[in-house]
């Protein structure tokens, strides 16, 4: 068992999304993140998958996904080089004159920017891979993480190279 | 100018649509009034769960797409159950279903349920129509998705205000179908095809495992030209019955959880197992781990989500079963000597043949004998889900393809009689036999109604035990005979069948039972036999659940 990066092109119309997820859901397929988005195509858009199993597992999700009729193309990213990238907004409990100094340093060292500031939290906006993310999450919340959101991944393929749109 | 009721009428002309099994509804109206006139034949069926029955068995019968049409909210609920077991045998059905306004969805409106939503997971694909410029289109890609690759239902579903509202352009319909994330593989890959030869060259004990894949695809002939060409036995599952004639010496009969001896030894000795549109359901492989403990095996499919699924494959062929038995045909220079291996399968069909006791009493098997002898696999035979299935999947000689229609993957009782009437519309020149149980024929009753408004000449044999006799079955087998709620009280059907005007013969006699057969058979109408048989009956070979398929009960032991 480990996770999967599949990248899924699938045309850009209604009722897509939960094509995609009810497939999942129904055969017991468990999506460990997801996150949709218009792509490099008019009409098409791009959806990242993480989904854990073993090989014939991860196998037969693509099978399945690649029968719907809505889904241009299915890759796994796994096994070939690819960038993987996920967004985080983390509104970190920031009193004045406590601990703010520490959580900018934090930030810094992590290369997240702060995106808002109140007068008692900031919020930080960090991307990167899964662990990096993981990390940064760990670290300040001893600060007292008061919301999270994260986008779940997104990946590409390194180099020239495309997923290309064609079953 | 013209509405969008009159686009799809004509759209589904197009089609070659002459039959459509429906009921009509609020939001149907203007679909109906078009329909008023319309060259295509409506047949109103007495719920709607009967029509899309009704379209899938007259799909299957004749190999065409089956249509059924109902109105929004409950009249579209009401097909799920047929949608659902079409979606499981893969059955190229068109149901298309009325909506509320656009402007009302999502609102909760009288009659709204979101049918698409809920049909999901038990269609290839489905359609809301936002737009009605887009109904040709919508209903060509409609046909198109439902009778290619691995066939199956498609809903589309047609909002009232899509219906009446008036269409501008008259854009040309455009010949062909082309969708960029819909592209089976219909020619398998030669170097697979060679490596099955291959196998197939060196194979001592090779076995074909056939299912509704070559029924589906057509290709009987070839599979039978395959069989002998290659002297390979075939057996077959349930959905694959006739697609090469039960009374060949090569043929098996059934495998599986209900398979015969002869088959489920076959499987289990074979060295080389050539799966042919079939997908290793639990029904047929019983504990898969045991499933052809000792063969190499080929797959041949149009679905690659099938390969691999549930056992693992050695040559793997995706591609459509006529083509690819075709190919193999064309490049097969070398076959296995198979003479031994086909003396064993006969001894074990001599040793083992099905047998149940043939004494004064009226015994279900029997009833189902007679049919075949009568019919001589010159009919259609349709059965509900149970003990009804499985005897006539076992005592029925079926010898050609689309001559047995069954709901196999789903198992939905109240099935056969509605699909009856499907496929006497599909094949008007044969007879058609519904071999039901009490219990399954009372699912769908009220379609004696239908077959007598058309004056529809299905026969409806009921294997009357006053159970539900499967399920019966296996308390008595697994429950310690503890019947819980499996008791029916009687029925009689006959007068039933009398209140709709429809002539029917209560036989409780053994003797009576092939008279009683011809009678109904001769008469031209629609006609109810109630037979009154053994009530303890079981099926047997049975396969316990869990069980590899060669520790079978109820047989002599190997």
């Amino acid at each position: 068992m480990k996770p999967h990066t599949l990248s899924v092109l699938v045309e850009n119309r209604a009722g897509v999304l939960s094509r995609v997820a009810g497939m999942f859901s129904r055969r017991g397929f468990n999506i460990e993140s997801l996150a949709v988005g218009t792509c490099e195509e008019p009409n098409m858009s791009r959806i990242t998958i993480v989904v854990n199993g073993d090989d014939g597992i991860v196998e037969q999700v693509m099978k399945q996904t690649n029968k719907l009729i809505d889904v241009i193309k299915v890759s796994d990213l796994t096994e070939r080089e690819s960038v993987e990238r996920e967004l985080a907004l983390i509104k970190v409990t920031a009193e004045p004159g406590t601990s703010r100094a520490e959580i900018l340093q934090i930030a810094d060292i992590f290369r997240a920017q702060v995106v808002d500031v109140g007068a008692k939290a900031l919020v930080l906006q960090v991307a990167g891979d899964t662990n990096k993310i993981d990390a940064l999450e760990k670290l300040l919340r001893q600060y007292g993480i008061k919301e999270l959101v994260r986008t779940g991944k997104v990946a590409l393929l390194r180099g020239a190279k495309t997923v290309k749109s064609s079953k | 100018m013209k509405t969008g009721a009159r686009t799809l009428i004509e759209a589904l002309q197009r089609e070659g649509v002459d039959t459509i099994f429906g009921y009509p509804g609020g939001v149907v109206l203007p679909i109906y009034d078009e329909l008023y006139d319309s060259s295509i034949r409506h047949i109103l069926v007495r719920h709607e769960q009967a029509a899309a029955h009704a379209a899938d068995g007259y799909a299957r019968a004749s190999g065409r797409v089956g249509v059924c049409l109902a109105t929004s909210g409950p009249g579209a609920c009401n097909l799920v159950t047929g949608i659902a077991t079409a979606y499981m045998d893969s059955i190229p059905v068109v149901a298309l279903t009325g909506q509320v306004p656009t402007a009302l969805l999502g609102n909760d409106a009288f009659q709204e349920s979101d049918i698409t939503g809920i049909t999901l997971p038990v269609t290839k694909h489905n359609y809301l129509v936002k737009d009605a410029a887009d109904i040709d289109r919508v209903v060509r890609e409609a046909f198109y998705i439902a009778r290619t690759g691995r066939p199956g239902p498609v809903l589309v579903d047609l909002p009232k205000d899509v219906s009446t509202s008036e269409v501008k352009s008259t854009k040309a319909v455009p010949e062909t179908v082309s969708l960029r994330g819909y592209q089976p593989t219909y020619e398998g890959h030669v170097r697979q095809i060679d490596k099955a030869l291959d196998l197939i060259a060196g194979a001592q004990r090779p076995l074909v495992y056939a299912g509704g894949g070559v029924v589906l695809s057509g290709a009987s002939a070839e599979l039978l030209e395959f069989v002998e060409t290659a002297a390979v036995p075939v057996t077959t599952t349930l959905m694959g019955l006739g697609a090469v004639p039960g009374d060949h010496p090569l043929c098996l009969g059934m495998l599986g959880m209900h398979g015969t001896q002869s088959a489920n030894y076959a499987v289990t000795e074979c060295d080389l197992l050539i799966a042919v549109g079939v997908r290793f359901d639990d029904r047929v492989t019983g504990k898969i781990e045991t499933f052809a403990p000792n063969a190499a095996v080929i797959h041949i499919d149009i679905d690659p989500a099938e390969i691999g699924k549930n056992k693992l494959v050695n040559v793997p062929i995706v591609g459509d079963v006529k083509a690819v038995l075709r190919a193999l045909l064309r490049r097969m220079q070398k076959r296995g000597d198979t003479a031994n291996w086909v003396s064993r399968i006969n001894a074990w069909k001599t040793q083992f043949p099905l047998s149940y006791r043939n004494d004064g009493h009226l015994r279900p098997q029997y009833v189902v004998e007679q049919l075949s002898d009568i019919l001589k696999g010159e009919g259609i035979v349709v059965s509900e889900v149970g003990q009804n299935q499985m005897w006539t999947a076992l005592y029925y000689c079926f010898k050609k393809p689309r001559t047995w229609i069954t709901s196999g993957g789903l198992g939905t009782m109240g099935y056969g009689f509605p699909a009856a009437i499907g496929a006497h519309y599909a094949r008007p020149d044969m007879p058609v036999v519904d071999i039901a149980g009490d219990g399954s024929f009372q699912m769908n009753i009220q379609e004696l109604g239908t077959v007598a408004q058309y004056d529809i000449p299905v026969k409806v044999v009921v294997l009357n035990n006053m159970y539900l006799g499967m399920v019966r079955q296996w308390q008595e087998l697994f429950y310690d005979r503890r019947y819980s709620y499996t008791e029916l009280p009687p029925v009689d059907f006959v007068k039933i069948a009398n209140a709709y005007g429809i002539e029917g013969i209560t036989v409780t006699e053994k003797d009576r039972v092939r008279e009683a057969l011809e009678t109904a058979l001769a008469t031209d109408g629609p006609f109810v036999l109630d037979f009154r048989v053994e009530r303890e009956e079981n099926v047997f070979p049975m396969v316990p659940a869990g069980a590899a398929i060669n520790e079978m009960i109820g047989v002599r032991q190997q």
